[in-house]
């Protein structure tokens, strides 16, 4: 089976700090892939590797074998990678609704001449329609319908996560980056989320990668998992695996002698 | 008091200004780049449409035409040039961009240097009300119908959020460049039409002040609304010259109501919200039903 996502040997380097170390990984398609690691780790910044928000110090990253080096963040984003963002990155001013309704700009590819000159013709009439029916489909799916046409600055925190999930799934992905979805859920709200997660899988066919604090749901939720510790990788494995990982339980509370101490 | 001629003439301005409005009203209002240097392109299509017209005989449409393609292909290798600069930087190269087109004008002998341009053909006031009213028309249904398109949302999506609109794919350099252009191509035709009406061109008419006051009218507009814009321009148009018998106090009414509308309502006139048949119906439907309430608090 080939990967969907590898990352090998990526380093990123900010002057003279590594963010990111020699961090190599794979992940399969149709898993949900989880990155976890206390505050710092560099897990955003390898999110923003793949999304060519930063370049790439030194290392590869191939998406089903591809190079995505030299490529703009839009570009990343029409192979079929999306991502969420920590602090959220909604179009605050516009509704639920309108929010969508953008990310859903690749179902149609009338031109500008088109709008202005054809506006009333078959073609431009169907693309739109189409592009409005996506946008139904998916705040429903969200259970965000109710709300569309709140201005999205307005919605509750866990429905702005949701909102910012439901505009990654409007591209049709393969694979979607989420970058701690359930911050500021409570632990209703986050089984909820889980829930949510693994349905969108199978139904889109998605591969996830997670990046996540809550450890409820990435031991419940995920695959395999992937440890970041000040950048460099501490474990890798399955969720009980990394449970039993006495370098992950240190970097997260300490060695047991200073805990004594 | 004031005779038909000297209300056309202020109606022509108005459209001139409105078709500039317009075009920044697409770049400031819905993309969210600021430009101080919009006279630079109205002064391109301005002395283009005139030379095309004076030295080559051109029908008017088609020199305001080919002024405002001009206009646009100089926006884009400007836009090239200036567009991978984030926000103020972006407003500074406008601004050194139109003040630079200003003064090579100024020295260009062929188009009369710093005296200008004369004997630009002129047409009978109603005839030339009835051209820009056409103009206009075309240029706000197809504002409207661009607004309106995905072409539009990425716009604005751009205006709202560059990161987030780069993560769903959106080419937002093209983007900018593409709402420049169009932008400049409305103040291309718009500088066309000003030499058309005066008769007369020079460079001084495309001083930064020009350019400061077309930006004044979109914010004052509201940012984000074309009806905004359109209720601005001719406001502002209008306000200063019905003013004039006023003389040195106009500009200081005119300063004073764009204040006043920065404090009373800091996101314009119209703030991002349109005005139409449907606006209006909620508008007058909320308006009922909050009387039915208060009647029934009453009772």
């Amino acid at each position: 089976m080939t990967a969907v996502l590898s990352l090998k040997n990526v380093t990123k380097k900010f002057g003279g700090l590594t963010a990111v170390g020699d961090v190599s990984f794979e992940i399969e398609k149709g898993e949900i892939f989880g990155l976890i690691g206390p505050n710092g780790a560099g897990k955003t910044t390898i999110f923003n590797l793949i999304t060519a928000v930063y370049s790439l110090t030194e290392g590869e990253i191939l998406f089903h074998g591809n190079s995505l080096i030299g490529k703009q963040p839009y570009q990343i984003a029409d192979c079929g990678i999306t991502r969420t963002f920590q602090n959220i990155r909604l179009f605050k001013k516009l509704s639920a609704y309108e929010n969508v309704l953008i990310a859903c700009h690749k179902l149609a590819n009338y031109k500008i001449i088109d709008t202005v000159f054809f506006r009333y013709g078959k073609n431009y009439q169907n693309q739109e329609r189409k592009l409005h029916e996506k946008t139904e489909s998916l705040l429903k799916l969200m259970g965000l319908w109710e709300v569309r046409d709140m201005t999205a600055a307005n919605l509750p925190y866990g429905m702005q996560r949701k909102l910012e999930i439901a505009r990654a799934l409007a591209l049709e992905p393969q694979l979607l980056l989420l970058d701690e979805p359930a911050a500021g859920m409570n632990p209703e709200e986050t089984i909820h989320l889980m829930e949510l997660i693994r349905q969108i899988r199978d139904e889109f066919d998605l591969t996830v990668l997670i990046i996540e604090h809550h450890m409820d749901l990435i031991m419940g939720l995920c695959d395999r998992i992937f440890v970041l510790n000040f950048g460099k990788a501490l474990a890798q494995g399955t969720p009980a695996e990394i449970q039993e990982d006495k370098r992950v339980v240190e970097a997260y509370l300490g060695k047991e002698d200073d805990a004594h101490a | 008091m004031f005779s038909w001629y000297y209300i056309s003439g202020i109606l022509i301005l108005t459209g001139i200004n409105l078709l500039t409005v317009l075009g920044l009203s697409l770049l400031t209002g819905f993309t969210g780049l600021f430009s101080f240097g919009h006279a630079g392109f109205m002064a391109i299509g301005a002395y283009t449409a005139a030379t095309m017209t004076m030295q080559f005989h051109m029908p008017l449409l088609l020199a305001l035409l080919l002024g405002g393609v001009v206009s646009m292909l100089v926006s884009l290798i400007i836009g090239r040039l200036t567009l991978n600069l984030k926000g103020d930087y972006f407003c500074i190269a406008t601004l050194g961009f139109g003040e630079a087109t200003r003064l090579i004008l100024d020295n260009v002998q062929y188009f009369g240097g710093s005296r200008g341009l004369p004997g630009i053909p002129t047409y009978e006031n109603n005839e030339y009300l009835a051209i820009v009213v056409f103009i206009n028309v075309l240029a706000i249904v197809a504002m409207v119908f661009l607004i309106r398109s995905r072409h539009g949302r990425n716009m604005v999506a751009i205006r709202e959020e560059e990161l987030a609109s780069q993560a769903i794919g959106i080419n937002v350099f093209r983007y900018k460049i593409t709402s420049l252009a169009i932008s400049a191509l409305y103040a291309g035709v718009a500088g066309g039409l000003m030499a058309h009406y005066l008769g007369y061109i020079q460079p001084i008419m495309f001083q930064l002040i020009k350019s400061t006051e077309l930006t004044i009218i979109v914010i004052f507009g509201g940012l984000g609304s074309i009806t905004g814009s359109v209720i601005g321009a001719i406001v502002l148009t209008f306000l200063p010259e019905v003013l004039r018998t006023f003389f040195q106090w106009r500009l200081v009414v005119y300063g004073a109501a764009v204040i006043l509308i920065m404090i009373t309502r800091p996101q314009g006139l119209m703030g991002g919200k349109e005005l139409n048949l449907k606006a209006i119906w909620r508008w007058v439907k909320r308006r009922r039903g909050g009387a039915e309430n208060d009647s029934s608090a009453i009772s």
